[in-house]
């Protein structure tokens, strides 16, 4: 029953989404048949959207982790480029050293970067100063102008001097690629992070006690549960899984560190946690709705000019489709 | 040389805060009414692109203004729907209006992009200065900033329709059984919260950039969010808050163009840097002067 | 509506307003199923009953709060449709809730006059502020008008709230519990506005649970039982037995659990000087001292908002004192978190167990598992071990076993609040720190949390019970302490339990004066 009315609000945006670009004098219809026959009918295009899906899947998770204990995380695309920039600066000053250390150090200082993005949030938070919702916001500001100063100034690369980047990373610092697509590791590690997750959330004690606290903070804390450092936690993992997909684009899809590492997933994430709640099924499906929604994006920028960003629409026709049909329809608890 | 540089700034900050108040006493509005509206950047660039595009169509600013109020009321709609009839989560539902807004003003302003518009016109006021750049530009909206912040003060505090406004935010049972109407009152606030960012819009513009550029309002929304805070939920304070903020943007400027060798990266900063490190500084009772009911979707009787 | 200020008293006249055949469900349950009732003018008529009798119910359908079902509201003869509480006073009706509907922000005058009717757009502060003074001087108070109304004493902000309705043109005023969150003192002074009022020619519903209030102020009561009126008498033919046999069915008394005689061991809790800030809206404690012994029940009392529940917060270890210590066991456990006391054995009974002391969205055994260390096992929970010791639990203290799997939001009030007492008195807690455990719980419900922690002291726990009830107080404590401002105000013996005294402690001196 949930599944056919999320799907009803879905088709209703898509149709909104359409309407919008006709009176725009844009032809709707043909871009969605483009992109179906893009992703189905070739496998560039099929590879395509399960390359998306895994930075939307890992962004989803540092959304709904938080939202687990009722914190409301939308800092997920600063936390992705802070794992970027970490993982790169790893990988940059480790460049000469074995592989079987350099690749899983460039993975953790790219979790590393997400973490500590996400705990000045969570320690404004817990000190009663801000809620996480608008300090995530401002970061995600801060977090690409950090990008940038470092690949203008000091990992700046000699090759390309007309636009700005890093150096290539070495050999060892990169994720493994399917050849002939862009398939990378990076999917496993999405994959492994949503069951690790799922586990923790309803076999172990930690998940329970993150349930409770998500359920009622106060009765929690009077239970005796340690609900700051929840906070800290999960807000923690929730970057740092974040931080891995920035590595992730960095280390199997760019090769280096470039000025746009992200083309908002981080916010895509969040409207699909939002849709997915906290069922991973569903987040892989609400992953794979959006990676669709990000190739019509492109398809609609390449062959009719219309800028990526008009994207956003049938985003928010979705999200407010959902919202308005009802509090239970799609929740993140 | 100092002097030129501080009456500089603080030239330009009335330039750049203007944008900031504007949308700061919006929100204040709605935010008093226990609407929190985090989509307010999204609003900002709907009236930016929506002012944009009129003014070039129509040859006259002012239509560009008018156009960019009308947009940010309207975009706001569904977001005030969502939020007071639906009973969603506002803060899911603000994230819903910033993606709606990224989307339609790419979607408006594209055909104007980099373009060259000629905005709101301005009288120049001359600091008597030696070395005599010091210039402060005065165009129609900061003329009505004041004003603006007088209207909404009064509105709030010495009329019935404020009283009930702030009831609502404050405790919407105790104020239905008032006789309030709370649908009606939070609708206006939001409504007018969207007006407010709309002009804000189409002041970055039409009167500070003078184009169109995706996103340009460079989370402006947010950090009125936070003004609001710092402002304790109080017109006026938003006044200083908000010329603090715009020196903060404004000091980025010039320090760029006396020369010092500093990265314009790590001066974009700024302002966000700065938003951050005041919001401890709010204290504990500017948190507790917030609208008890604020962010609280309504489920009582009604 | 106009004040009409100089009619004298009637006699039995056509009533202000009368309620014909009102039903009203919520769900399966019938709250209201009553023929008639009605008020006259110049009438106190009371409304008794015990919780859950439906007097509330009934009040919020006469103030427009409810629709009923089915049936019909007549004011002064003629049919009325009330959708809501603004018709309700716009036909002349104003009702005082148990819980004020002030806005604690905004200030006195500014809650006063958003309630009034025909205000201007443009609010005349002047010609508004001689108008509430004239009709505050008619009810023989005066009150500061700038000042924020969550500063204020409920008492006056009582007060506050039926100047509220007068202004706004009532000629019926129902007030809902008003002694409630009342010292005794503050009582007589409520009483005296009402005979002002019904001098004056109001029509007054006193609802209340206390046999001597209506019996000494009503003109007449009417007896509510399960949803129904089960009789309408006139207080001077009326005895206390009387008015018991038609609340509870001809039950006589009231159970009560009586305090037994115990033998009292050691100090369990010990708080020396204990000072605390005031963060935000909480009271800050000043120099409190007492303690609680193995065995020994020491009730607190005190006026809402004396600092009590910065006490209870403070015991439990949700704050930290400031200056001073606390011990317990003769252990300073001043800096100890919350989760260290619990497994030390302090035990929490709160009102509003789903809200304070509970997970309504988890199940009954997993809110029994939380924060328990000895159920984890690895990584998980040892489920079949917490079931096994969630029902010997309920065993225990003899009450009934609920379904575990339920989650705790699908449980009745009353079984909410067995559920708590049955995880905390679990692993037999040495010290309890009840907060108002019975609030809001039906008779039977409350009768039973009484007698476990009855039970429970009997058993060596030392007990802490904060409660605004004095009988409960009186019946089941060794010791009582009254609390105001934060502060220790008293403390009495079994000698000295008398509601003057106790009343005059919760008040003080100064402000007993005003009152008389």
């Amino acid at each position: 029953m949930q599944i056919e009315r999320t799907f009803w609000k879905v088709l209703i945006a898509f149709a909104a989404f359409g309407l919008v670009l006709l009176i725009a004098g844009k032809h709707p219809l043909q871009a969605y048949a483009d992109t179906a026959v893009f992703v189905l009918g070739s496998l560039e295009g099929f590879t395509e959207l399960f390359v998306r899906m895994s930075p939307l899947v890992m962004a989803a998770l540092a959304v709904s982790i938080p939202a687990r204990i009722g914190l409301f995380n939308v800092g997920g695309e600063g936390q992705i480029y802070m794992g970027a920039l970490f993982a790169t600066g790893t990988a940059l000053s480790l460049a000469h050293a074995p592989s079987w250390l350099l690749l899983p150090a460039t993975l953790a200082s790219g979790f590393a970067g997400g973490a500590v993005w996400a705990l000045i949030p969570a320690l404004m938070r817990i000190k009663g100063v801000a809620n996480e919702a608008i300090t995530t916001l401002l970061l995600n500001y801060i977090a690409p102008l950090a990008v940038g100063y470092m690949i203008f100034g000091p990992w700046r690369s000699p090759e390309s001097l007309s636009y700005p980047q890093s150096p290539k990373l070495v050999e060892g610092a990169r994720l493994a690629v399917l050849p002939g697509t862009r398939l990378h590791a990076g999917l496993l590690i999405a994959a492994a992070c949503l069951a690790l997750c799922a586990y923790v959330l309803y076999r172990t004690r930690w998940g329970l006690e993150m349930r409770a606290i998500g359920g009622n903070a106060l009765a929690s804390q009077h239970l005796g549960l340690p609900v700051r450092s929840y906070i800290g936690a999960c807000m923690a993992i929730g970057g740092g899984i974040a931080g891995l997909a920035g590595m992730a684009e960095v280390s199997a899809i760019q090769g280096r560190l470039v000025a746009e590492i992200s083309p908002g997933y981080g916010y895509m994430g969040f409207l699909v946690a939002w849709l997915a709640g906290p069922s991973a099924a569903k987040t892989v499906a609400m992953a794979f709705l959006l990676a669709f929604i990000s190739s019509v994006g492109d398809v609609l920028q390449i062959t009719q000019g219309v800028p990526f960003a008009v994207v956003n629409i049938l985003m928010a026709a979705i999200l407010f489709s959902v919202l308005c049909g009802g509090k239970r329809a799609g929740a993140l608890q | 040389m100092i002097a030129v540089l501080i009456v500089a700034t603080l030239a330009a900050s009335v330039a750049a805060g203007t944008s900031l108040l504007y949308a700061t006493l919006g929100e204040i509005v709605a935010e008093r009414a226990g609407v929190i509206n985090l989509g307010l950047e999204g609003v900002m660039l709907a009236g930016a692109a929506a002012g944009c595009a009129a003014t070039s169509v129509t040859g006259n600013p002012y239509w560009g203004v008018l156009a960019a109020v009308l947009a940010g009321a309207a975009i706001s709609v569904v977001f005030a729907y969502a939020v007071v009839d639906c009973g969603a989560n506002q803060l899911a539902a603000g994230l819903s209006l910033l993606f709606l807004g990224l989307g339609v003003s790419a979607l408006i302003g594209r055909p104007y992009s980099g373009a060259i518009i000629h905005g709101l016109p301005s009288m120049s006021l001359r600091a008597p200065l030696e070395q005599g750049a010091a210039v402060l530009s005065v165009d129609a909206l900061v003329l009505l900033a004041l004003p603006a912040t007088a209207l909404v003060w009064w509105a709030l505090s010495a009329t019935r329709w404020g009283l009930r406004l702030r009831a609502v935010g404050e405790n919407p049972a105790a104020a239905f059984a008032a006789g309030c109407n709370r649908r009606r009152l939070q609708y206006q606030a939001v409504l007018l919260s969207g007006a407010c960012s709309g002009l804000a819009g189409a002041h970055i513009a039409l009167a500070v950039a003078f184009t169109w550029a995706e996103g340009m309002t460079g989370g402006r929304g947010f950090i009125a969010i936070a003004l609001v805070m710092f402002a304790r939920w109080n017109p006026w304070a938003a006044v200083a808050g908000a010329l603090v903020f715009g020196g903060a943007e404004a000091l980025q400027l010039q320090l760029q163009a006396s020369g010092l060798d500093v990265s314009p990266f790590l001066m974009n900063m700024l302002p966000y840097v700065l938003t951050l490190a005041a919001l401890p500084l709010t204290g504990r009772a500017g948190r507790l002067a917030a609208p008890a009911a604020l962010g609280r979707p309504y489920t009582g009787v009604e | 509506m106009k004040l009409d200020t100089q009619r004298p008293a009637r006699e039995a006249s056509s009533p202000l307003i009368s309620a014909h055949n009102i039903v009203k469900r919520f769900g399966n349950l019938t709250a209201s199923d009553v023929d008639l009732f009605e008020v006259r003018p110049g009438e106190v008529h009371g409304l008794l009953g015990e919780n859950g009798a439906g007097k509330s119910t009934l009040s919020k359908i006469l103030y427009g709060y409810y629709r009923p079902d089915s049936g019909e509201i007549r004011v002064e003869g003629s049919p009325v449709s009330l959708r809501s509480p603004a018709e309700a006073r716009a036909l002349g009706i104003g009702m005082v809730f148990q819980d004020f509907t002030l806005i604690p922000a905004l200030s006195v005058f500014e809650n006063i006059v958003l309630f009034m009717q025909g205000l201007p757009r443009v609010l005349d502060r002047r010609a508004l502020q001689k108008q509430i003074a004239e009709a505050a001087a008619s009810l023989g108070t005066s009150m500061d008008l700038e000042v924020p109304a969550g500063a204020l004493s409920a008492g006056d902000q009582q007060k506050i709230e039926i100047l509220k309705q007068v202004l706004a043109g009532a000629r019926v005023l129902i007030l809902d519990e008003p002694t409630k969150v009342l010292a005794p003192q503050e009582c007589s002074g409520l009483f005296a506005t009402l005979a002002e009022l019904r001098s004056r020619g109001y029509g007054i519903v006193l609802i209340t649970h206390k046999l001597d209030e209506v019996l000494e102020a009503a003109d007449r009561i009417s007896v509510m039982r399960k949803g129904r009126i089960a009789g309408v008498l006139d207080p001077s033919a009326a005895t206390q037995a009387g008015l018991l046999a038609l609340m509870f069915e001809g039950r006589g008394t009231r159970e009560m659990t009586r305090r037994t005689a115990r033998s009292f061991g050691a100090n369990a809790l010990e708080l020396r000087g204990v000072c605390t800030d005031d963060e935000g809206h909480a009271v800050p404690l000043g120099d409190v001292s007492l303690r609680v012994r193995e065995g020994e029940i020491l009730g607190m009392a005190g006026i809402a908002g004396s600092g009590q529940r910065e006490l209870g917060a403070l015991v439990v270890g949700r704050t930290r004192p400031r200056r001073g210590t606390k011990m317990l066991w003769e252990q300073d456990a001043g800096e100890w978190s919350i989760a260290r006391l619990r497994q030390s054995g302090v035990a929490f009974v709160p009102e509003n167990p789903l809200e304070i002391a509970c997970v309504g969205g988890l199940s009954v055994a997993e809110n029994f598992a939380l924060g328990e260390r000895r159920y984890r096992r690895g990584l998980g929970i040892d489920w079949p071990r917490v079931q096994a010791d969630a029902g010997a639990a309920f065993d225990r203290i003899g009450f009934p076993r609920p379904p575990l799997a339920a989650r705790m939001r699908t449980l009745s009030g009353g079984n909410v609040q067995r559920a708590v007492m049955a995880r905390e008195l679990a692993n037999r807690p040495r010290l309890i720190v009840a907060l108002y455990p019975t609030r809001g719980l039906d008779v039977r419900s409350a009768q039973a949390v009484r007698d476990k922690l009855c039970a429970s002291a009997g058993e060596g726990a030392a007990v802490l019970l904060v409660s605004e009830d004095l009988d409960e107080l009186f019946d089941l404590c060794d010791r009582l302490v009254v609390m105001r401002r934060g502060r220790i105000a008293g403390e009495f013996e079994p000698a000295g339990y008398a509601p003057e005294a106790v009343g005059a402690a919760m008040v003080g001196a100064a402000e007993m004066q005003r009152a008389n």
